[in-house]
């Protein structure tokens, strides 16, 4: 079988910029392909070439083996790659069945009696949840009291359960505390376990290390590598990532206030 | 965090737990926070009110009638609004759309000659027009709709004073009552179909009624009421997850002023002229019935029927203050007090509803500096593993 996706040397350029380069990794369902970079690293545009935002230049772009040059971000949803987005697309004030469904409720009845199957798409967005690891409260409650790793967990149940092939999750753990983002990881993983292939973007490798498979670290563009676990401690992955120095300098910095954290930066 | 997580196993059946943290929200929280619960209270202090302060008048079926009467009429334009309000938009034109309906219908019914129900008809496409216009200036210009609204609000307002000066020379247009197929309009409008101990209710009751049973049922029921929650709540939201958040948006707009037009018939049958103001100024008052109801300023959150109970609070103490023999003028003084008193609590049971169950965290930290806290705490538990960032969270995951 060939792997859900592929990318063998995919560069994308704007106008005479060069937004990504030279990036080849790959995504297998039942995976974790974690995408590494600091701001201004070129996750974005690989979430965007992956979703169907921004075509490819140059390079290929393999989906279920088939070569692929997505122009709109319904042709990759089509093929089975979702995109749970930092800012999730819910509607905070409403509950999580109607977020769960919004934009395709199911129905019931037929011609002017057609109307929101509000019972069957309450215990359907429960049981998803549920499946996910999610034990929900009541799905009355308004999306805007979840926690930030709930929120995320709703967004990639939902996902999931509109027939996602593959996840592309961009930096779910940005925002949040530790917790929260062990949360998230642990969804990631259940995700995994249904046999997805996901896509984690972050800047923290502390979150990668330990759900991920393979990992493709990005700087400035270009793309330092694309690893399998076997082939990379954590500590590499760490300082690939921010460069040793930069690292020796964060720790300066921290000396001063937290000495504790500075010594954990540097081991 | 362990060097590597295995998948969580699906959860034990904890009933005990969950019904725990269920119980933390108390009935009476649950009632507080629907939407339509301030305005029912409301409408019961009200009417508890004026049974005292006037209660020779107040508990016979013709005072009740009255009141049911004028809250009817506020209520064909008001529940639509609310419907816009909680997607996310405001219409300052729907007031004057009541005398713009009304003047068209009497235009093409007495100086063109039309069949009075081909006026109508006419009149509801001109309506829809101008709903369809306002919607789609809103949406391509990006502008709010109040300053939109406010535009069309006074173009139409000086437009139908210019038309009927000029063809009739005053600021009405009447004998619409003598044109062919008023008859049976006036059965459907204005007629009083429902006698109870010896007086009339008028059928704009049933109308009201009607309108707001559909209302709530396309809101609460339907996909369009989802989208329509959604457009009002997050609009980008809506539009990445598939919703048609423009046409959405427009319909809203053409439903107003579909709704502007039936009030504007019922108000040109009842009186058998029309009146070409009929209407202006009223577009705060549909505001407010949609405040009092629940509805945010900012979308996203309210209720129909919470509205209808709004313009019964409001028709009550519009008929209540002449019945109780009060000073007229304090109408308006009442309806600034319970304006205020309905948004403040609303934006208070938001943030009450919003902040509700966020498990361990402090009010306090919830409310302030929420970002920086959580940021802070991800940096520590990056460069650590996690030890003191778990002091600080709550029960879950």
């Amino acid at each position: 079988m060939p792997d859900l996706i592929e990318l063998d040397n995919v560069s994308k350029y704007f106008g005479n910029v060069i937004a990504l380069t030279g990036v080849t990794t790959t995504v297998k369902a039942g995976e974790v392909t974690c995408v590494l970079g600091d701001n201004g690293a070129g996750k974005s545009t690989f979430i965007k070439i992956l979703s169907g935002v921004h075509p490819h230049d140059t390079g290929r772009f393999l989906v279920e083996g088939d070569e692929v040059h997505y122009t709109s971000p319904r042709e990759a949803r089509a093929a089975g790659i979702a995109t749970v987005y930092q800012d999730l697309a819910m509607a905070p004030l409403m509950s999580i069945w109607r977020n769960f469904f919004l934009g395709s409720e199911p129905t019931k009845g037929w011609g002017p009696w057609r109307h929101f199957d509000v019972a069957g798409a309450k215990k359907i967005a429960v049981e998803e949840l549920r499946k996910m690891g999610i034990d929900v409260r009541d799905p009355e409650q308004p999306v805007g009291t979840l926690s930030g790793g709930e929120l995320q967990s709703v967004a990639i149940a939902r996902a999931v359960y509109f027939g996602a092939k593959a996840l592309i999750l961009d930096e779910p753990t940005s925002a949040l505390g530790v917790r929260q983002s062990g949360m998230v990881l642990k969804y990631i993983v259940a995700a995994r376990d249904r046999n997805l292939g996901v896509v984690f973007i972050t800047h923290n490798p502390h979150h990668a290390y330990p759900v991920g498979d393979r990992f493709v670290i990005l700087k400035r563009g270009r793309s330092l590598g694309n690893y399998a676990k076997s082939e990379i401690s954590r500590e590499e992955l760490t300082k690939l990532m921010a460069g040793g120095a930069e690292l020796e300098e964060l720790a300066h910095e921290l000396e001063s206030v937290d000495p504790e954290a500075a010594e954990e930066i540097l081991p | 965090m362990a060097e590597t997580i295995t998948a969580i196993e699906p959860p034990p059946a904890t009933p005990t737990v969950a019904d725990e943290r269920l119980a933390r929200q108390s009935l009476w929280k649950r009632l507080l926070i629907r939407p339509e619960f301030g305005a029912l209270a409301g409408a019961l202090v009200v009417w508890l009110l004026f049974a005292w302060q006037a209660k020779d008048t107040w508990l016979t079926w013709g005072g009740t009638a009255t009141y049911l009467d004028t809250a009817a009429l506020y209520g064909l334009s008001a529940v639509a609004i609310a419907l816009l309000m909680i997607g996310g938009e405001f219409d300052l034109s729907s007031g004057v759309m009541v005398g713009t309906s009304g003047m068209f219908t009497g235009l093409f019914a007495v100086h063109s000659g039309f069949n009075f129900w081909l006026a109508m008809a006419l009149s509801l496409a001109i309506c829809l027009g101008i709903g369809f216009l306002n919607g789609y200036m809103v949406i391509k210009s990006g502008l709010p709709s109040f300053i939109v609204t406010l535009g069309t609000f006074f173009v139409l307002r000086g437009f139908n004073l210019w038309l009927t000066q000029n063809i009739t020379s005053q600021t009405n247009v009447t004998g619409v009552e003598r044109t062919g197929g008023f008859s049976s309009a006036d059965k459907l409008f204005a007629s009083a179909p429902i006698k109870i101990g010896g007086t009339e209710f008028r059928v704009d009751i049933l109308w009201f009624i009607g309108l707001t049973a559909l209302a709530a049922w396309v809101l609460l029921r339907t996909r369009v009421g989802n989208w329509i929650f959604a457009v009002g709540g997050s609009k980008e939201a809506a539009r990445r997850v598939g919703v048609p958040a423009n046409a959405t948006k427009i319909g809203l707009f053409m439903l107003v002023a579909a709704c502007g037009w039936l009030h504007g018939m019922v108000v040109l049958t009842q009186t058998g002229r029309s009146n070409v103001i009929e209407g202006v100024g009223q577009e705060f008052y549909f505001i407010i019935a949609a405040v009092l109801g629940g509805c945010l300023l900012t979308g996203g959150f309210g209720s129909a029927v919470g509205a209808a109970f709004g313009c019964l609070i409001l028709g009550m103490t519009q008929q209540g203050i002449v019945l109780a023999g009060w000073d007229n003028n304090l109408y308006f003084l009442f309806l600034g007090v319970i304006l205020l008193v309905a948004a403040f609590a609303n934006e208070w049971i938001r943030n009450w509803a919003t902040r509700a169950g966020r498990p361990g965290r402090p009010p306090d930290v919830a409310m302030a500096g929420n970002g920086a806290a959580r940021n802070g705490a991800a940096e520590k538990g990056a460069a650590g593993d996690g030890a003191r960032g778990e002091a600080r969270g709550g029960p879950g995951a």
